[in-house]
């Protein structure tokens, strides 16, 4: 009697998915870079910290609390970045912006992004788009933060790529706070 | 319901192929016919600048105005309508007052109470006075059953800033016993009424509070209309904060004198199409009787209260006694995020509120990152809440199995406290 809701285009199963079962979660310690942010609409948090190895991202962890829609995108994004060069991941950053923005059809999604698409939905519902950006604006920040220390402190980044694990994660188990 | 749904254009629509049922009413009102017809009255009938010029249709504009403003004095219990200024809105309402009495009376060492249930607009004013000044900012505490411990007070307190109601929990302050206790060791009391003022009768004189703020959009009212009302002699003695034309007495090349309470404190151009017709929504609100709009606001919270907590499936927030209760109502649904269920309800053509609502340290109180918010007006009736209950069954159809889901890996530490432990929460 009603036509299906549209809301059943926001929550695909994917979506869920990365909900209930999200990757790459917890934070790294020691991590060549962190990031933190809110989204003042919401109050919700994320705190990001990334490995950096060989000018790749070599580990990636998000933690902190959010909505369906912000914590799949995060679970999405590591998986979509990990492993990828630096410069590859600014590239699928603006790319993921892109299909936010509505300037880029999910079918033109590159391979690595491919399962964005599910987020797709998220634009029928502007307020949010905020939600399902929020991981990717504070990986900017982290790459940022990155280069930062790159340029402050070359010496231990260099003895972290130079410690010969290609995963750059010496016995973090998933999630772990800490040493 | 109160009013007719017929009175409001917007409440006879549909969002997402729904019937609206608009539950956000703590947000801004929707406006009836009568007051959106003022508006536009005003303009195609009546526009010009207010104060400005002699032709007759200023001073038409003008006397439309002005009249505005002796009616806001009638609604709020005030004996002289020079103790009305208009301003944007409540926070800017609340901001005069911060920028110009308290800057110049309080000092090192003195000390500003709040409440932790404030709006952030009755709280970040007071963090830059004390900031600015050195006094000390303390809050009343928020108790367990929703209610706040109205604390101690000193010789050193001077201001005690309070909302009259919670837009977060409903809490209906005791202002009158506060300004008690204030008035006792020489504090002024700010009421910041934007909740309290739509819901409820409202008279400054048996408050006995020395500052009142409130909105228009919150009761009926167009945007862009706030309203502080302040004890004359307070404002007589107030340095006006925004400068230009419109307040002055006179002007010269290197100064100038300020004029009377209290156009001083309205400097530019007015909202006068806004404000005349926030005077419509006044006439609106008179016809039905603030008595009557309260006690409809406790039966309907009331009834949402009394379903939300024989569900079961509810977390909920606030004084449950409807009689401190404005017409609020906050909840959460198990462990999913209320910007999910907003979503969700949204597409069942239901809009209500999701996120921190303006009160992040209230928040932290709470425990919670953000809550779930329906708020009623007097156009919502007991069949609103009927919808927003049996529309949950959407949100459980959606989330239902995550919330029996067993996939915990990688979940089972690295969350922040008071994050989405998506399995075993549910209820």
């Amino acid at each position: 009697m009603f036509p299906e809701p549209a809301v059943d285009g926001l929550y695909r199963e994917l979506i869920l998915h990365h909900y209930r079962c999200p990757c790459n979660r917890g934070k790294l310690d020691p991590a060549d870079a962190a990031a933190h942010a809110v989204n003042p609409l919401c109050g919700d948090e994320i705190d990001l910290t990334l490995r950096h190895h060989g000018g790749t991202i070599a580990d990636i962890r998000t933690q902190g609390r959010g909505c369906s829609i912000s914590l799949a995108s995060a679970s999405m994004m590591t998986e979509a970045v990990k492993g990828r060069t630096v410069e590859r991941a600014k590239e699928l950053i603006e790319t993921f912006k892109r299909l936010m923005s509505g300037g880029l059809p999910s079918s033109a999604l590159p391979v690595e992004l491919e399962e964005l698409e599910a987020l797709e939905g998220v634009r029928s519902f502007p307020v949010r788009i905020k939600c399902a950006l929020l991981a990717w604006t504070t990986l900017v920040e982290a790459l940022d933060d990155l280069q930062r220390r790159r340029c402050r402190e070359p010496g231990r980044i260099a003895a972290v790529r130079a410690a010969g694990d290609p995963d750059g994660a010496e016995g973090v188990a998933p999630g772990d706070q800490g040493p | 319901m109160l009013a007719a749904k017929a009175d409001f254009p917007l409440l006879g629509t549909t969002m997402r192929g729904r019937s609206l049922v608009y539950l956000d009413s703590a947000a801004t009102t929707q406006k009836p016919r009568a007051v959106i017809e003022a508006l536009t009255r005003a303009y195609e009938c009546g526009n010009a600048n207010v104060h400005r010029g002699a032709y007759e249709l200023s001073e038409r504009a003008t006397a439309l105005y002005e009249e505005t403003r002796e009616r806001v004095a009638r609604f709020v219990g005030a004996g002289d309508p020079r103790e009305i200024v208009f301003t944007r809105n409540a926070t800017e309402a609340i901001n005069l007052v911060a920028r110009s009495w308290a800057l110049a009376t309080l000092k090192q060492g003195d000390e500003l109470i709040v409440s932790e249930i404030e709006h952030h607009s009755n709280l970040v004013p007071w963090q830059e006075v004390a900031r600015i000044t050195g006094a000390r900012l303390s809050h009343l505490e928020l108790r367990p059953d929703g209610t706040l411990d109205l604390g101690a007070m000193t010789s050193r307190t001077k201001l005690v800033a309070v909302t009259g109601a919670s837009n977060v929990l409903g809490t209906i302050v005791p202002v009158r016993r506060l300004v008690g206790m204030a008035h006792a060791v020489g504090a002024l009391v700010l009421v910041d009424g934007a909740q309290m003022v739509p819901q409820m009768p409202v008279n400054v004189t048996e408050l006995g509070c020395d500052f009142l703020a409130f909105s228009s959009h919150k009761m009926l009212g167009p945007t862009g209309v706030g309203v502080l009302w302040a004890r004359r002699e307070l404002l007589e003695a107030m340095e006006p904060i925004v400068f230009g034309g419109g307040m002055i007495r006179e002007v010269w090349r290197g100064g100038s004198s300020f004029g009377e309470v209290p156009w001083r404190f309205e400097a530019g151009t007015s909202s006068y199409a806004e404000v005349v017709a926030f005077g419509e929504a006044l006439r609106y609100l008179g016809t039905i009787g603030m008595a009557a709009v309260r006690e409809h606001e406790k039966t309907v919270a009331g009834y949402a209260l009394g379903r939300l907590l024989d569900d079961g499936r509810f977390e909920l927030y606030g004084p449950l006694d409807p009689e401190i209760r404005a017409g609020v109502v906050s909840f959460n649904f198990g462990a999913i995020h209320p910007h999910d269920v907003a979503t969700i309800l949204d597409g069942e053509g239901i809009a209500v509120r999701a996120g921190h609502h303006c009160c992040m340290p209230l928040m932290r109180k709470l425990g919670v990152a953000a809550t779930v918010r329906a708020s009623v007006y007097v156009y919502n009736g007991q069949e609103d809440i009927d919808r927003l209950l049996s529309a949950f069954g959407q949100v459980e159809r959606i989330f239902g199995k995550q919330r029996r889901g067993a996939c915990r890996t990688d979940l089972s530490s690295g969350l922040a406290p008071g994050s989405i432990e998506v399995a075993g929460q549910g209820r």
